[in-house]
């Protein structure tokens, strides 16, 4: 594959697009910086940036119930953000559209108060071998709690789910299914249309954790029939500190809230509270109201670009990336999946991931090395941790190509 | 380009580790745990009249740790647990102050580099860590958080 040429054949103008990003345009270490951490957060465009600054120095006032033009204006470019965020999951209403901290509260929100109302003893939850810490330990404490019991889909050793087991797991006890959309370890891209259909034949719930999908590739949540669908605002290229979980009108509907506060009531004596609608039930207390305004402004960046030549840009860069690791003696990719994001993790022989992340800094190419809060599919690999590049479609094969250069140079001072 | 953090002496014990084995007559032993990269460290010492005999070390980790545990192994042998203890402390110094580099830390200070990485600090403290729950008997697993 050539690295000639910034408009690549899916048709992405990524040179022009890495213009957006003000935080590409600077020297690490004297060297260009070459972001491959994007799994972890990714870069912000100047619209995201912009759209922050604005409502701080123009519009900045709390939302809901004022009358005056800042609450207005605040309250308004808030609740664009919800009608977005419909569009771009494709659920039915905005009403399903509930804000929270990031991917790990909506599953906290769902264990806890969906968890907490129908949850009993003997209930099984079931989770994958490919989660992310902030996907077991939630529905560990819930199991902890109510004496259920939590089981495990085993995965095979290329990091894909094992769906006849996971059949077997499925009986009458289980009330849900929780499993991530794409592995953040290992990019592993799960078949979660299915997953759910199996779960819904068996009469459990879904909860899909959408944090690593999200930014790569189309979701719809009526298609997938998902019962709840949850992703963080700064790895779409928004703000930290906002995310979005969907879930049914109906199930919301039946949940009992998750905090109380401000917001999220109708009616409030000291002998009787009654609840907001929805989504507001779950809304308890003064948002992140910049971060929301910053999170359209990304979604709205992202539906410009385009999620199609978003996903089939980024395949290209897999499958370059994974060519040109290939060809360095002594490193084996970790998670191999035939379904894959652009993720690349992977273990170079005699060399520790630590080691490996300190050289590539000083060369200004930014990789996350260490467990990736999945310490079970570390041990499942039997390795302490991995390094792992992870992209967006504003990295560049000429990136790869340094990534490369830098592991071989890894290599020369550890030889 | 590395010099300063990967030196000489750092790339040769991480590379060819003394004392690396277990010990069958030690009388302590502590375990280190750095949970940030899943290091686990297992160290083992023979104290008789208060001096360090032996020491050596079980376990890998990254290049800094697994140099330093070494490093720090070879140190030990002969020394007090008092003049180890102070040993203990001088490092911490080197690592995580600005104070200029003295001469009584011997190969030691080869570590002088590491206080410009601050991610790496942990590291390059696991085996040190350890060493002081060895030294004071505690024997439980220490962690660098």
């Amino acid at each position: 594959m050539s690295t000639a040429g910034s408009v690549v054949s899916t048709g992405l103008d990524v040179e022009r697009i890495r213009e957006d990003f003000p935080v590409l345009r600077q020297t690490i270490h004297g060297k260009p910086l070459v972001y491959l951490d994007n799994a972890a957060t990714a870069q912000k465009p100047a619209c995201v940036v912009e759209a922050i600054r604005k409502f701080h120095e123009v519009d900045c006032a709390n939302i809901h119930r004022g009358v005056h033009e800042l609450s207005q204006r605040s309250t308004a470019a808030y609740e664009e953000t919800r009608v977005k965020a419909r569009r771009f999951l494709n659920a039915r209403s905005k009403e399903e559209i509930v804000f929270v901290r990031g991917t790990t509260e909506g599953i906290n929100l769902v264990a806890s108060s969906w968890g907490r109302k129908n949850v009993r003893a003997g209930d099984e939850i079931i989770i994958s071998a490919l989660e992310h810490h902030s996907n077991i330990v939630p529905w560990q404490m819930l199991c902890e709690e109510k004496d259920a019991k939590l089981r495990v889909i085993p995965m095979n050793d290329r990091g894909e789910l094992l769906l006849e087991e996971y059949e077997k797991l499925l009986n009458p006890r289980t009330r849900m299914v929780a499993v991530g959309h794409v592995s953040n370890a290992l990019g592993t891209i799960n078949p979660i249309a299915e997953i759910i259909q199996m779960a819904h034949r068996a009469g459990a719930l879904t909860l899909i954790d959408g944090a690593q999908a999200a930014p790569h590739m189309h979701i719809d949540v009526q298609a997938l029939d998902s019962d709840f669908y949850t992703f963080s605002g700064h790895k779409v290229f928004g703000p930290t500190g906002i995310g979005i979980l969907h879930g049914k009108a109906k199930l919301l509907d039946a949940m009992p809230p998750y905090q109380g506060g401000g917001d999220m009531i109708r009616t409030v004596t000291f002998e009787k509270t009654t609840y907001n609608d929805l989504p507001y039930k779950f809304e308890a207390g003064t948002p992140n109201i910049a971060g929301g305004i910053g999170l359209g402004a990304a979604l709205s960046y992202i539906h410009k670009i385009g999620l199609g030549k978003i996903a089939a840009y980024e395949h290209e860069l897999l499958t370059y990336g994974t060519e040109v690791l290939s060809g360095i003696p002594g490193l084996r990719i970790i998670g191999t999946a035939r379904e894959k994001a652009a993720v690349l993790s992977f273990v170079m022989e005699g060399i520790h991931p630590h080691d490996i992340g300190t050289v590539l800094d000083r060369q200004g190419i930014a990789v996350r090395t260490g467990h990736h809060c999945a310490q079970p599919v570390m041990d499942w690999f039997h390795i302490p941790a991995t390094t792992r590049a992870s992209f967006a479609f504003y990295n560049t094969m000429a990136e790869i190509d340094a990534l490369g250069a830098g592991l071989r140079k890894v290599q020369e001072v550890f030889a | 380009m590395m010099d300063d953090l990967y030196q000489e002496t750092i790339l040769d014990h991480s590379k060819r580790p003394r004392n690396h084995h277990s010990m069958q007559d030690a009388n302590r032993k502590a375990e280190g745990y750095n949970p940030l990269c899943g290091d686990k460290l297992r160290l083992y010492l023979k104290i008789e009249n208060d001096i360090v005999q032996d020491a050596s070390f079980e376990g890998s980790g990254c290049a800094i740790s697994t140099a330093s545990a070494s490093l720090m192994t070879e140190s030990l042998k002969g020394k007090t647990r008092a003049e180890a203890s102070k040993l203990i402390d001088k490092f911490h110094e080197l690592l995580t102050t600005d104070t200029p580099v003295t001469k009584d830390l011997g190969k030691l200070v080869v570590f002088c580099g590491v206080r410009d990485y601050p991610a790496r600090v942990k590291c390059a403290t696991l085996a040190w860590h350890t060493m002081k729950s060895a030294l004071n008997g505690t024997g439980e697993q220490v962690t660098t958080e």
